[in-house]
């Protein structure tokens, strides 16, 4: 990785952590694009032939003003367009927790991609936890702004409700990393449970099985 | 737009126009027998010219050439003044020094349709058989002996691959007839506001101006202009009914209102008591004086039999199987000619394709001729598109 796609994207370490899954000159799907950083970043940095879908015109305009291939759309909807196959790696970046059918998307994701990627803020963090322990109220941190009544994160999950979901839709995990509050990577020889409870985010690369 | 209609014609804009059909103001190619262009309707028209506009340099590798493609009663003058009008070039927002589609990098090629006229063959064009006009003898044009022709254009000039080829409405099928048929010719595309097929309600439309031009009593039969007249009524009605579809409700409603025209009371008549009135006959008297009727039937035609799906066995995604072409559509929210939807379709096409497809929907209550104002979110996604194309070809 280097040094200028370090600076460019600045806290997202989550970012980073996803573009080393991606093997260089694949084709990528980033779901929930925003306005194309990660894509920039796996074009420039791993060379590869990446495209974006995004529900905000904004984002979708900043990236394609930006010279990105990204379309206007909604992964709730949208990904049932994608023939099978038709990308190598399929990502999920900080979005699952804003689609409405989680487990249709990420079903979507393993039939459109060989691979998934998928990086969530962990809703099971030791500071969210202390947060509504101790005040009682909706936790709200750096990465997380909103208000309970005005966000777009409509489905919160743990690490370990993930690694559920992905059971249950019959995908494996060939790797994850949590990342804690100063977004250095948890060592993995670590237990679920310890990761659950210091991983700020994670990040998760799943393949079908067999 | 003006607030005052003159509704006498100007007997020396018009006999201008009639003038631009066999020698316009502008370079044309001219087509022999020994380069036939065979048309879908069957036929083949033996020799036909081309009119056309350059701006900009073609670079030593002939590398930077984007073919502008115009909608339905555009032309080359896309960033010149108009010979016959005296008015700035339809995108001269788009196009030009420094701007999105720029001509300081950009070998910029605008050329006139088959069947249109301002100096392609069309039908008010001298019929090299007859030394007369062709009038309905010429046979029906559709969008993809349009692009066909363009191609021969492309080839006079010299120029192998196109870096881009870009525009709207009935432009945009152009150009996505240009991405079917001549995929290794062009590098990337941009359809704006457009569709892969006109729908039954945009033949409708269409069906009703044919109908005005063809129910005035000037238009003979089409043999008007050997007679020396011009169904400028119907001309004008079917300018006015099919104007109405470029705009939107809303922005119809911002620029007029129910505000009265140079009056201040209802006068119980048919008179332009309103200010939309006044504005509609003001567009359809101005068309009359750079427009030919009996192109206006041919080219609205050429739109109704577009449907690019059927040429491939009613799938779309197989007009563009394994093409390398990147594409970039563009929709507007307020555009009722052809809705997100119609994009949307394309779009769905190209990913089961396996195209690099970007789309964006820009939020404006302008309506279908929102590609031809001044939308600066267009710009900056016409000029990044642009922009990233020639920098992948090496285009400085």
């Amino acid at each position: 990785m280097s040094e200028a796609a370090r600076t460019d994207t600045g806290a997202r370490v989550d970012l980073l952590v996803i573009a080393e899954m991606v093997e260089p000159a694949t084709r990528v799907l980033d779901v929930g694009c925003g306005d194309g950083v990660l894509l920039e970043l796996l074009a420039t940095t791993r060379g590869c032939d990446a495209r974006g879908i995004e529900l905000s015109r904004e984002g979708v305009n900043a990236s394609v003003s930006r010279g990105l291939a990204v379309i206007q759309g909604d992964a709730d909807i949208d990904l049932a367009d994608y023939p099978d196959n038709s990308f190598d790696y399929v990502i999920l970046s900080q979005t699952i927790q804003a689609t409405r059918r989680p487990k249709w998307v990420l079903e979507q994701m393993l039939r459109v991609g060989s691979h998934a990627v998928v990086s969530f803020p962990n809703f099971g963090f030791w500071r969210m936890r202390l947060e509504l322990l101790m005040k009682g109220r909706m936790p709200r941190t750096e990465n997380l702004p909103y208000s309970w009544h005005d966000t777009p994160n409509i489905h919160f999950c743990t690490i370990r409700d993930f690694v559920g979901l992905v059971d249950e839709v019959g995908a494996q995990i060939d790797q994850a990393v949590a990342l804690n509050g100063y977004g250095q990577k948890v060592r993995f020889n670590w237990p679920w449970s310890v990761w659950n409870l210091v991983g700020e985010q994670a990040v998760f690369l799943l393949s079908r099985k067999g | 737009m003006t607030d005052s209609v003159t509704l006498t014609p100007d007997a020396r804009t018009f006999e201008a126009a009639r003038g631009e059909a066999d020698f316009p103001h502008s370079p044309v190619a001219r087509f022999g027998a020994d380069t036939p262009l065979r048309l879908d309707a069957g036929g083949v028209l033996t020799s036909f010219q081309i009119a056309y506009q350059t701006y900009g340099t073609l670079n030593a590798a002939r590398s930077n050439a984007i073919l502008l493609c115009h909608a339905l009663t555009g032309d080359q003058h896309a960033a010149n003044v108009h010979p016959v009008t005296g008015k700035p070039g339809w995108w001269e927002t788009m196009v030009g020094p420094g701007k999105p589609i720029d001509t300081d990098r950009f070998f910029v090629i605008s050329s006139n349709v088959l069947g249109g006229c301002l100096g392609t063959t069309g039908p008010s064009s001298t019929n090299p058989a007859t030394g007369q006009c062709y009038g309905l003898d010429l046979p029906v044009v559709t969008i993809r002996d349009m692009v066909r022709a363009q191609s021969m254009l492309i080839d006079h000039l010299g120029i192998d691959r196109l870096l881009a080829v870009v525009g709207g409405s009935m432009g945009g099928m152009q150009v996505l007839q240009w991405a079917a048929s001549y995929p290794e010719r062009v590098f990337a595309v941009m359809p704006i506001a457009t569709g892969a097929r006109h729908s039954a309600q945009n033949i409708a439309y269409h069906e009703v101006g044919r109908q005005a031009i063809m129910a005035d009593p000037d238009w003979l039969g089409g043999r008007y202009l050997a007679a020396g007249t011009s169904p400028r009524r119907g001309l004008s009605v079917a300018r006015m009914a099919a104007h109405i579809t470029y705009m939107s409700d809303s922005s119809l409603h911002r620029k007029f209102g129910r505000r009265l025209q140079d009056r201040d009371g209802h006068t119980f008549s048919f008179d332009a008591d309103f200010q939309v009135e006044s504005y509609l006959r003001h567009q359809g008297e101005a068309f009359v004086d750079r427009f030919d009727a009996n192109s206006y039937l041919y080219v609205t035609r050429a739109m109704d039999y577009f449907d690019l799906a059927a040429d491939y066995g009613g799938v779309l995604a197989n007009a563009f199987k394994g093409t390398k072409t990147r594409f970039c559509l563009v929709s507007f929210t307020s555009d009722w000619l052809f809705p997100t939807p119609a994009s949307r379709a394309v779009v769905h096409a190209l990913n089961a394709a396996g195209a690099s497809v970007s789309f964006a929907e820009i939020e404006t209550d302008k309506g279908h001729d929102a590609f031809l104002l001044d939308e600066p979110e267009l710009f900056a996604i016409t000029r990044g598109f642009l922009d990233a194309a020639a920098r992948t070809v090496g285009v400085s």
